[in-house]
């Protein structure tokens, strides 16, 4: 089935199925001052109606709405990624494309809807940051967002993936198969010389890489990209495009960027345009270039 | 977990360590003890006091930057429960005056005064010196972790949360100077006679109150040490670079934020306990918001982030203030503000960032938590 038919399908059938109740004054745009809830299961009905549409589907956005001070940053949003695609989502400024981001790591609470991810089944909306972070959800933000006061190496350090609780951390040692795992996740990204200095010393490009590294060491199910090249010279951008090919497969990938050329660049199968909230279209990249919605709305601008 | 230990400090660091530990722990006790009163080289008992009184201090400077240079939690109420538990303590040297005050009674002085007729509920237990040990620990524990996970759970940060502590040991101030509250009133509580039998004017129990107080310090400078150097800290400090990034990472921000809190007002309920037998009283100004003011200001000036720089601080700064204060009263507080303006323009990383000028010869530099010489 085509991914637009499926969204379709998924959209009818959202429609014929009760508004859970649970979405009332309990789920704010405004990270929520409460405790995060008990998480809960996808309802089985809806996980398998998913599984139908996308056999290989791994998360799902489910009608996501979300407003700012009445501005709709979202409106009965559904999205679905496959287990280890490559997806670039594009749209104008204001479309919505971090908000998506903000909404699937926990950062902001959607007023309706639901983000399930069906490897363990749960709703990620019920979670907080760091538990969605230990599920598997990696982010990279836009600006490079390292820790500038910790060497490359403790910055990698920190995103492994281990067990993060306080008391372990009092006792913590790191094993050689996880000291292996740093080494490696320094070569990936050419870090490996850089591993003792402060990462605030880095280049800006270098900055990218290592956040990327972050992501590689967190080992995630998922890994949303927001603005990878931005900033960078000809060069870094190409061993970017490189290094986000080679995690999509492993990792499942979303790219959210501006710059066209580069989603020309890296995009194998899937496009998915935002605007104003909502899908505008989705498909390879020469049939959205092609759509005479997106041209208008944002090629041809 | 012993070559953990031994991995705190290099080698001529630990020399450094026990060092300066023996000039404080042993010589100074030796000099006031063992010296005859009448030789030059005699340490008078108000000098003991002094000393003690500053390790008490130094104590707090750990507290302070634990949270505030590893954890980015700038705390303006710390002496709340520096004074919690020197209350605690108090309770117990009120209770051990037994008969001995000047009412002949079984109740507290103040208490009989206020025609009191027996012990509050909250008085009780306080007779046993191992009791109020323990509360001079879970008291200012359980306060400043209810405190912490109230307003680290509502992500109160930076000078918000900065005033919260000023109103909260600002209030505490108000409640304890009132005598329905049952301690003393805005005497506080003091004319202590005995610690677990032991007279508190004799000239050992002072040198044996001092020594446990440095012995505390150097085991307080050793944890702190620990808990940083370890993988707790590197995430600590990770929480008050990018609070959201470590959330990102996977880490619950907030119980890391919480455990360093609540065991930094433990540690200044110790502090408080030590402090209260040494000076013979304990009364609601402790509470005082520029009280605890004064404890940041010897971290900033000692060295924010650095530990050995706030126990640096407090001692020179308290030195100071005691010299200051006798020689010449009015100019005290001319002299901490210049010290502040100067250690803030001229040193950024306090009196610790001195190392670069000489302090690498002595090795002394190895004292401090390493650093990468990226820049």
């Amino acid at each position: 089935m085509p991914p637009e038919a499926a969204i379709a399908t998924l959209a009818d059938e959202e429609e014929a199925r009760p508004g859970p109740e649970s979405n009332g004054a309990a789920k704010k745009a405004r990270p929520s001052l409460r405790p995060a809830r008990p998480s809960l299961r996808v309802p089985k009905e809806r996980g398998s109606e998913i599984r139908a549409a996308r056999k290989h589907a791994l998360l799902c956005v489910d009608d996501i709405s979300v407003s700012f001070d009445g501005f709709k940053a979202l409106t009965n949003l559904t999205l679905i990624l496959d287990v280890g695609e490559l997806r670039c989502i594009i749209g104008p400024n204001g479309a919505g494309k971090t908000t998506l981001m903000d909404v699937v790591t926990g950062k902001t609470k959607p007023d309706t809807g639901h983000v399930f991810f069906l490897e363990d089944m749960e709703d990620l909306t019920t979670l907080s940051e760091h538990q969605i972070a230990r599920r598997g959800i990696g982010r990279k933000f836009q600006r490079p967002t390292v820790f500038p006061k910790h060497t490359v190496r403790e910055n990698l350090e920190l995103a492994l993936a281990a067990n993060k609780g306080v008391l372990r951390s009092l006792f913590h040692r790191f094993d050689k198969a996880q000291m292996e795992r740093i080494d490696h996740v320094l070569e990936t990204v050419g870090l490996t010389e850089r591993a003792p200095v402060l990462a605030g010393g880095l280049a800006h490009g270098q900055k990218q890489w290592l956040e990327i590294g972050m992501l590689l060491a967190q080992n995630p199910r998922v890994l949303l990209v927001d603005e990878p090249i931005a900033g960078m010279t000809h060069q870094e951008i190409e061993r970017t495009a490189e290094l986000l090919k080679g995690l999509a497969g492993e990792h499942t990938v979303v790219v959210i960027e501006h710059d066209m050329d580069f989603v020309r660049s890296i995009a194998e199968r899937t496009v998915t345009v935002l605007h104003e909230g909502q899908v505008l279209a989705e498909g390879s990249m020469d049939e959205v270039q092609s759509d005479p919605k997106v041209v208008e709305v944002y090629l041809g601008s | 977990m012993a070559s953990t230990l031994l991995h705190l400090h290099r080698p001529k660091a630990w020399i450094g360590f026990a060092v300066v530990l023996l000039l404080f722990g042993v010589l100074v006790p030796m000099l006031n003890q063992v010296v005859p009163a009448e030789s030059a080289l005699y340490l008078p008992d108000h000098y003991i006091l002094i000393l003690g009184k500053f390790a008490c201090f130094a104590m707090v400077a750990l507290a302070v930057d634990l949270v505030w240079g590893f954890a980015g939690i700038l705390s303006l109420g710390h002496c709340v429960f520096f004074a919690l538990g020197g209350y605690a303590m108090g309770m117990y040297l009120m209770r051990s005056i037994g008969k001995s005050g000047v009412y002949v009674s079984d109740l507290p002085d103040f208490m009989v005064f206020l025609d009191w007729k027996e012990l509050p509920w909250y008085w009780h237990g306080f007779e046993n010196l191992w009791f109020a040990v323990l509360m001079c620990m879970v008291v200012p524990g359980v306060l400043g972790g209810l405190f912490g996970y109230l307003a680290f759970r509502s992500r109160i940060k930076g000078v918000y949360l900065s005033i919260i502590t000023q109103a909260l040991t600002f209030a505490a101030m108000l409640l304890f100077f009132r005598n329905e509250t049952g301690f003393g009133g805005n005497n506080g509580l003091t004319d202590f006679k005995n610690l677990y039998g032991y007279p508190l004017r004799e000239s050992s129990t002072k040198v044996f109150l001092y020594t446990l107080s440095v012995v505390v310090l150097a085991v307080f400078y050793l944890l702190t040490r620990y808990l940083t150097q370890s993988k707790f800290g590197v995430v600590l400090r990770a929480v008050r670079d990018d609070e959201a990034k470590a959330r990102f990472s996977g880490y619950d921000t907030l119980s890391y934020k919480w455990f360093a809190w609540t065991l930094s007002t433990v540690l200044c309920g110790i502090a408080g306990a030590l402090y209260v037998p040494q000076v013979g009283i304990i009364n609601p100004s402790e509470m005082e918001p520029a009280n605890s003011i004064e404890a940041v200001i010897w971290v900033a000036i000692g060295g924010r982030g650095t530990l050995v720089g706030a126990v640096i601080g407090a001692f020179v700064v308290n030195g100071a203030k005691s010299f200051f204060t006798a020689a010449a009263p009015d100019l005290w507080l001319f002299f901490l503000g210049a010290l502040f303006v100067v250690v803030t323009l001229a040193l950024p990383d306090g009196l610790i960032g001195l190392r670069r000028v000489g302090w690498r010869r002595f090795g002394l530099d190895r004292l401090l938590p390493k650093r990468s010489h990226a820049s």
